[in-house]
This record gives structure tokens, sequence and C-alpha cells, in this order.
């Protein structure tokens, strides 16, 4: 039953994600990587990791694609010509596409490859979790304590490089004139 | 293989009956809501339809038939009979998706809604469907999802108002839905601090974290934020930007008729029910009789449900819940039917400048209260993950 809701949910994750990139209606892109993320929650749920299932549809489907999906309908991408790629980009994106396909394949199959490990225990709840030894568990208030004693430098720096990235979101859509201020804007009326 | 497929026949005939529990509750606030609007403007409300049969019946019929309790049927029976039009400009495939996209998520959402309790042996256990240890996250999920009913039945319709109203109602959800996430978190700090298990996120574990005292009472401002966001998550009056009559005609669903609209009204009506459940659970004590103020000999206040039996304290207890969600979803239309509209800049000023930095004050204010509070009292009795 697991292997077949496996194969079930891999195959639309995987069949939906290649729909998003040949569809041309926009809307429909944005729909099919909806159904793609959910793919993967469903994934997470097979993995018994609800936490980050919940997470990913949560986040992704629910407060991304929402953004998305709002950009695309303001801007109705639908009437935007498409561009045909000339063939320079077409040969470039051919060879990487492969390279990174074979790249894959070697890591994974060749002489090389790790070998697969046992999968870890899943318990419902830490017992005698350290700083160096956390449990693999389903309890999302592990995630917590992972997240605040082992990952604690990353999880810091994640936030710190997201805090840039929105800065310069917004220094860069403001438009600054040379003397450093704004631009006198056009009288709107006061709200 | 016999006991598997008993446990699967129990486990359908319970979710039935709490969808058909869910969806009568939702079929009877809209009769509620004609005649709570009647009663604030003075008038009678529905009270002409009948049945044959039942209405001939002499007291009682009559009775019956002036409290309108029929309408409902007439009202589903008329969405199901009417000419479901199809016009010819919109996009067909999401046209027909959207009504099921807006309904489907708000009703997933019950399957981890704690609604009684029940004595198992010595242990308090849950009436619920499925008792996950990511609840409330799981709620906010699919809450979210409901956004993509109302943006893509505005876009489908393909014309000038609806497309307004799906504009609208996607940027209006976002910014509510991260007050309403922030707003949480005081109780979740609670629920998992001090004085319960480790339950984690469940809904189960929060209601149980408040027998001393109801969260709504000592936070009453994430109760307010989390009450306003749910408003605004709901798309009911005074942030009903999607559908603003006087405005946009219909609203995203101007273009909808018949069976397809009342998937989208009957959906909005399921989605407030459940937002009152959530809120009853998060800050009203959930099936709590009455707040106990942590006192030991107390204990009888907060949770009468467990000194009954159980054919008499998990019905009760079920009975009581819902009696507190029903005097949200009033609240719902007593809003509704007294407050006028926000306009659109109001409503995205209210979200982003007042709700989300107030929400944010109280996690980092509340997180220190809690945080003392288990210095003081608690400390010997919290919890440890780590041995």
């Amino acid at each position: 039953m697991a292997d077949f809701l496996f194969f079930l949910f891999s195959a639309l994750t995987v069949l939906s994600a290649f729909l998003v990139t040949v569809s041309r209606n926009a809307v429909n892109g944005a729909m099919f990587m909806i159904l793609s993320f959910v793919g993967m929650a469903c994934l997470f749920l097979l993995l018994e990791a609800y936490f980050l299932a919940a997470l990913q549809v949560l986040v992704y489907a629910g407060a991304v694609m929402v953004l998305f999906l709002f950009i695309v309908m303001l801007l109705d991408a639908d009437k935007a010509r498409s561009v045909r790629p000339d063939r320079l980009t077409i040969v470039a994106a051919t060879v990487g596409g492969l390279m990174l396909i074979s790249g894959l394949a070697y890591v994974t199959f060749g002489p090389s490859a790790a070998p697969s490990t046992e999968l870890p225990a899943i318990t419902e709840m830490p017992q005698n979790a350290t700083a160096e030894n956390i449990p693999f568990t389903t309890a999302s208030r592990s995630f917590g304590y992972g997240l605040f004693t082992k990952y604690m430098l990353p999880f810091q720096v994640t936030g710190f490089l997201l805090l840039i990235a929105m800065i310069g979101v917004i220094v860069l859509s403001k438009k600054i004139d040379a003397s450093g201020d704004e631009p006198a804007k056009q009288k709107v009326a006061k709200s | 293989m016999d006991s598997l497929l008993l446990d699967i026949v129990i486990k359908v005939i319970f979710a039935l009956l709490f969808v058909a529990v869910i969806m009568s509750l939702a079929a009877y606030s809209v009769l509620g809501e004609r005649k709570v609007a009647s009663w604030i403007q003075g008038r009678v409300g529905p009270n002409r339809t009948a049945l044959p049969g039942i209405s001939a019946i002499p007291v009682l019929g009559p009775q019956l038939v002036k409290l309108g309790i029929w309408q409902p049927l007439a009202d589903g029976v008329k969405f199901l009979f009417k000419e479901d039009p199809l016009p010819g400009h919109v996009n067909k495939l999401y046209y027909c998706l959207a009504p099921c996209i807006a309904l489907v998520p708000a009703l997933t959402t019950m399957v981890v809604l704690p609604v009684g309790q029940y004595m198992d042996g010595d242990v308090v256990k849950p009436i619920i469907l499925a008792n996950v240890d990511i609840g409330i996250l799981f709620i906010l999920a699919f809450g979210s999802l409901g956004v993509y009913g109302i943006v893509i039945g505005g876009w489908a319709a393909n014309s000038k108002y609806p497309y307004f109203g799906g504009i609208r109602s996607s940027a209006q959800m976002i910014s509510y839905e991260l007050a309403m996430g922030m707003s949480i978190l005081p109780v979740l700090i609670w629920a998992n601090g001090p004085n319960s298990g480790l339950a984690g996120l469940s809904l189960f574990n929060i209601v149980e974290s408040q027998q001393g005292m109801w969260l709504g009472v000592w936070m009453p401002i994430p109760a307010f934020i989390f009450l306003v966001s749910l408003y605004a998550e709901t798309n009911r009056l005074p942030f009903d930007m999607p559908e603003s009559e006087t405005e946009l005609v219909g609203g995203f669903h101007t273009e909808y008729g018949s069976f397809k609209f009342g998937l989208f009204f009957v959906g909005e009506y399921a989605h407030m029910v459940i937002g009152s459940a959530v809120f009853t659970i998060l800050f009203l004590g959930g099936w709590n009789f009455l707040p106990d103020f942590g006192i030991e000999s107390l204990h009888w206040l907060s949770d009468p449900w467990a000194l009954m039996p159980n054919w008499l304290g998990g019905p009760l207890s079920v009975i009581y819940f819902i009696g507190k969600t029903l005097f949200f979803v009033f609240l719902f239309m007593w809003v509704r039917w007294t407050l006028p509209r926000f306009r659109y800049d109001q409503v995205m000023t209210l979200g982003w400048k007042y709700l989300v930095p107030g929400a944010l004050i109280c996690v980092v204010a509340y997180a220190i209260i809690i945080g003392l509070w288990d210095i003081a009292f608690a400390i010997d009795q919290t919890p440890a993950i780590v041995e």
C-alpha cells in the first residue's frame, strides 16, 4: 500500500512539475505547480514528516502560490508574447541538462556512490535527545528542538539571508533620485 | 481482516456523521443569518415555507413554519433544480472547478477538529476524527487553500467585477493570514509550556491546557486579533471585499448561478462554523465548562464531563462545545448587520499597520510572561525532552 501510494504521489509530483514547464497558459502553470507542491506534501506524509507536510502546504501552496497567481492575473500574462529562444540557448540548455542528468546518475549509481544506509527508527517522542544525537521523530516539537540546538547557526544565517533579500527588494523597487530622496509623487487623495 | 474492515466502516460512519452535523449547521446558519438580520432590522424574516405533512400538525406545525425551519430545505432544492447556466465567455474548466475548491478545504479542516471528550478508563480522550500532532497547522494550511476558490472563480468568470473581487481577496487573505498565524503563537507557547504534557500542536492539548483559565480572558489582544483575522479570512463583513455588492455587483460570484453559487454559499458558512469552532478551542476553553483557576478541589467545575458516565458526559461535552461555537456564529451575524464595510485601503492599513505589529508585540510579551511564570511556579513540573 505504501509503495503504491509512493509511486502514485511521485508520479503526480513529477508529472505536474513537468507540465508547469510546458504549459503555455501561465495560470495553468501556476495550478500545476500547486498540484506538484501538494504531491510533495503527500510524499512527506508517507515519510511520517507531518510537520514538514503541513508547512509545505501552508507556506508554498497556501501563501507563495497565491502571490504568484496574483501577479499572473494582475499582469494578464496570457497576452505576453512567447519568446522563441535562439539556437545557441537551445544547444547550451540541452548540453547542460544532459550533463546534469549524467552527473546525477553517476553519483547515484556509479562506483563511488554512497552506500544506502539503513532507515533510522522513527519514534513518537524523543526521550534521550542531546544536541549531538537528535533522533528521528514524528513530533513537531523535535523540529524546534533541533533548530534551536544543533542547527542554531544555520537557522540564524538563513533568517539573516532572508532579511537581506527583503531589504534588497525594497531598495531596488523604490526609485531614488540623484539627491538621495524619493521623487515627489503625484498627489493622491488622502486615505 | 475483519477487524480492519470494521475499523474502516466505523471511521467512515464517524466521518459521515461529522459532515452531516457541520453541513446542517452551515445550512441552518443561513437561516439564522436571515432571522438575525430581520430581527436587527425589525422585520419577521422567513416564516412561510411549509412542509405539507408535518406543518399540518395542530399547534407545533404552524410554530415551526413561523420559525422558518423548512426554509433551508427549500433553498437547497431551489439551488439544485434551477437552470445551471454556463456563460459563453468563461474559462469552462476553472469556472466549474472553483466552487469545489472553495468548499473542499473548508470541510477538510473538520478532520482535526476535536469536538468533545470521553473517558477511556482514567484517561481523557478527544472525540475527533484524526488526533494528529499538527492539528492547528493543518487547519491553517487547509484554510489558506480556500482562497483559490475565490481567486480562480473570479478569474475564470472573465469579466471585470469578478476579476476585481478575485484580486482583492488574494491580497486580503495573504495579509490577514500572517496576523492570524502570529496571534496563535502565545496560545501555543502556553499550551506547551508550564502546565501540560508533550502533545505538541494538537488542538486537544490546547483545550486541556485551558482548564485553569480560558486563554481569551488573559490573552484578550491575541484573541481579538485572531477574531478580526477570522472575519477577514472568511470574507465576512466588515471585510467582504471580494463580494462587496455595492461596488462589484456580486464580486467573485457575479457570473455564477444555481448550484455552483450554492457551493460558494455553503462553503462560506461552513468556513464560518469551523472558524468559530477553532476560536472556541483556542481562546474559550473548548468544551471546558467553566475555568477552575488551577484549584484542585474545583476541578469538577472545568471538567464535569469526566465525572459522568461516558454515554452522558461525551454527548454533553459536544453539545456544550457546539453551544459555544454557535454563539460565535451569532457574533459573525451580529457584526455583519451592525458594522459598515471598510474601504479597501482601510482593510490593508488595519492588517499591516495594526494587526501584524500588534500580534508581534503580543508574541514577545506573552513569551516573557509565560517564561517568568514557568520559572516562578512550574519549573520542576515542566516536561523536558532532554534528560
